[in-house]
């Protein structure tokens, strides 16, 4: 067995974790500070991803990074890259759509934050950037590790928008999802159902680590009442 | 050591408008909830921004809308306690009162203070509990040391004992008083409970409707707290709404009687009588009463009082100790209230 699309589809969801991780925190900080207006409408933008269908995504990604489009074509004749149809191409399709999970439960985590600890902090005299990284960030620990699980298992999903943007060339660009789709198409399904079993066995895993951290995050916010 | 306020800020259909000053004390900001203390304490803390004015403390600007200052939080050194105390729950005792110490560069010299704090304020064994472990008590006092470690200009307590039962909140004022004795500086009390204030503070400024309605020494706030909402604030509970007959003479409506005053009517509208402050027996003010209801308290009676035979009107109340009470117990009283007992009360911002 050729684990190739283990690997890629593994790096492809791991570097898109690690870019939604930084987006989705600060637009996630900042946008909960927003005023009412601006603060409704860049939600509707940012979320807009999670409900759209992965091939509406994909097709709205070709339609700005494809070879003939502008900013496909500008990469292409000023770097001489052609940003589709490579292993790292799936990483633009797979960020677009699990960031609207990381930034939904960064926020959410963000609101339940006690704003007292961010004021009293400041009265000691401890900088912003402290503030953020030693104070917030840890309080919302819990729940931006579990928007990260989870919008990793479903990065490591992704289909639709992969399929269209990165194709499937074997060896190449081939993930777990596309891979299983061409052995079913190629009537392999011993193959197909190894590699199924290989998902199911990854995201049993995640949805275990996300329930053990939110167990975790209930436990702890009790202890904090206290 | 002083500070000095005079802010204004628009909240919504809410104004607030501050205006006081406070030397080397403890001023109480007296107030119901929902009438601008608190707020007013973030602004001088500089976690909220008024729209114009100024705020000094110790001869510093922190706030001056004409002249363009407004100092972030970090750089204005004051010890601001939280109802909650705020420590930070991802951290032990220890780190707690270290994040007080960022202001300090010498490294040994912070972990010398660190290990004094901690002695005076009993933590040691605490040390690496995290603040969700700890008592009510001990995560006050955790706060205490996290806020003195940090050397602050002057200290706001923000309804400190708020969230506490009473047992636990007396010894936990009595800390709080002694941390204030040794502080020697200017100290800023919010608070609705006058007791705990009267207990606290030299100095009053009763707080309503987002403006100081009666400032002056505790005591003179006390004998004559000038407004309906201050009288109410520190505890007078028998309140009437007056006509004047002339300069010393008002007849109470709410409870059909005429009074004479020690203080000339001027402005007042109401008057109001401390239920311990009436006397039993002939004298100025007296009156034939008939008890409503005897209302008893642990150590005290309280008793409902209405003059003469009528059933119209309000009845008042009466405290006093109960070997007092069981001598005299009847069906109707003579009481007298000495003229300097009545309170004249003006209307002040209140709108009720």
């Amino acid at each position: 067995m050729d684990w190739f699309p283990l690997i890629n589809s593994l790096r492809i969801a791991g570097i898109s974790t690690v870019i939604i991780f930084f987006t989705g925190i600060f637009s996630a900080y900042y946008i909960a500070k927003a005023p009412r207006v601006i603060k409704g409408f860049l939600d509707v933008i940012l979320t807009l991803p999670l409900v759209l269908p992965p091939t509406v995504v994909g097709y709205l990604l070709l339609l700005a990074l494809g070879p003939r489009r502008p900013v496909g074509a500008w990469l292409l004749a000023v770097f001489g890259v052609k940003v589709t149809m490579t292993w790292w191409s799936a990483i633009f399709a797979t960020t677009v759509v699990i960031f609207p999970l990381m930034y939904r439960t960064a926020r959410g985590a963000f609101e339940s934050f006690d704003e007292t600890l961010a004021y009293s902090a400041q009265t000691l005299g401890l900088s912003n950037s402290y503030i953020f990284w030693r104070i917030r960030m840890p309080y919302c620990r819990q729940g931006i590790l579990a928007g990260m699980v989870l919008a990793f298992a479903r990065a490591l999903g992704e289909y639709g928008a992969t399929s269209m943007i990165a194709g499937y060339t074997p060896g190449h660009t081939a993930t777990i999802s596309t891979t299983v789709y061409q052995l079913w198409r190629t009537n392999d399904d011993a193959l197909a159902l190894k590699w199924v079993m290989v998902n199911m066995a990854i995201s049993f895993a995640v949805l275990l680590a996300v329930n053990l951290l939110e167990k975790q995050s209930a436990t702890q916010a009790k202890g904090r009442r206290q | 050591m002083s500070i000095f306020v005079d802010i204004e800020k628009k909240l919504g259909s809410f104004w607030l408008k501050m205006n006081f000053e406070a030397g080397e004390e403890t001023l109480a900001l007296l107030g119901a909830s929902g009438c601008g203390k608190s707020m007013t304490l973030k602004c001088i803390a500089g976690i909220e921004k008024p729209d114009r004015g100024r705020i000094i403390v110790d001869g510093v600007t922190f706030f001056d809308s004409e002249k363009g200052i407004n100092l972030p939080p970090q750089k204005r050194a004051l010890g601001m306690m939280f109802q909650n105390y705020a420590l930070f729950p991802n951290m032990t005792v220890e780190q707690n009162i270290r994040a007080g110490t960022k202001r300090e560069k010498d490294k040994k010299e912070r972990q010398k203070r660190i290990e004094e704090m901690m002695e005076r304020f009993g933590l040691r064994e605490l040390a690496d509990h995290y603040p969700h472990q700890l008592s009510g008590g001990q995560q006050q006092r955790a706060a205490l040391a996290r806020i003195l470690i940090s050397t602050p200009r002057a200290l706001l307590l923000d309804e400190p004992f708020c969230a506490l039962d009473s047992h636990l909140r007396f010894r936990l004022e009595q800390e709080v008083r002694e941390v204030i004795r040794s502080f020697n500086k200017t100290v800023l009390l919010v608070s609705h409970d006058r007791d705990e204030v009267y207990r606290m503070a030299q100095s009053i400024a009763i707080i309503n409707g987002g403006r100081v309605e009666n400032l002056g020494s505790r005591d003179m706030v006390f004998a004559d707290p000038k407004t309906v909402v201050a009288a109410r604030l520190t505890g007078c509970k028998n309140i009437s709404s007056i006509v004047k007959r002339d300069e010393y003479h008002v007849y109470a409506q709410d409870w059909g009687v005429e009074l004479i005053t020690a203080k000339q009517t001027g402005e007042a509208v109401a008057v109001g009588i401390r239920m311990h402050d009436i006397r039993q027996g002939r004298g100025e003010n007296s009156f034939h009463c008939r008890v409503i209801e005897e209302i008893e308290n642990p150590f005290s009676y309280t008793i409902m009082l209405k003059p003469g035979d009528k059933e119209a009107g309000t009845s008042f109340g009466w405290e006093l100790d109960k070997e007092s009470w069981r001598r005299m117990r009847a069906d109707t009283v003579e009481i007298n209230i000495p003229p300097e007992s009545v309170l004249l009360l003006t209307k002040g911002n209140c709108c009720e």
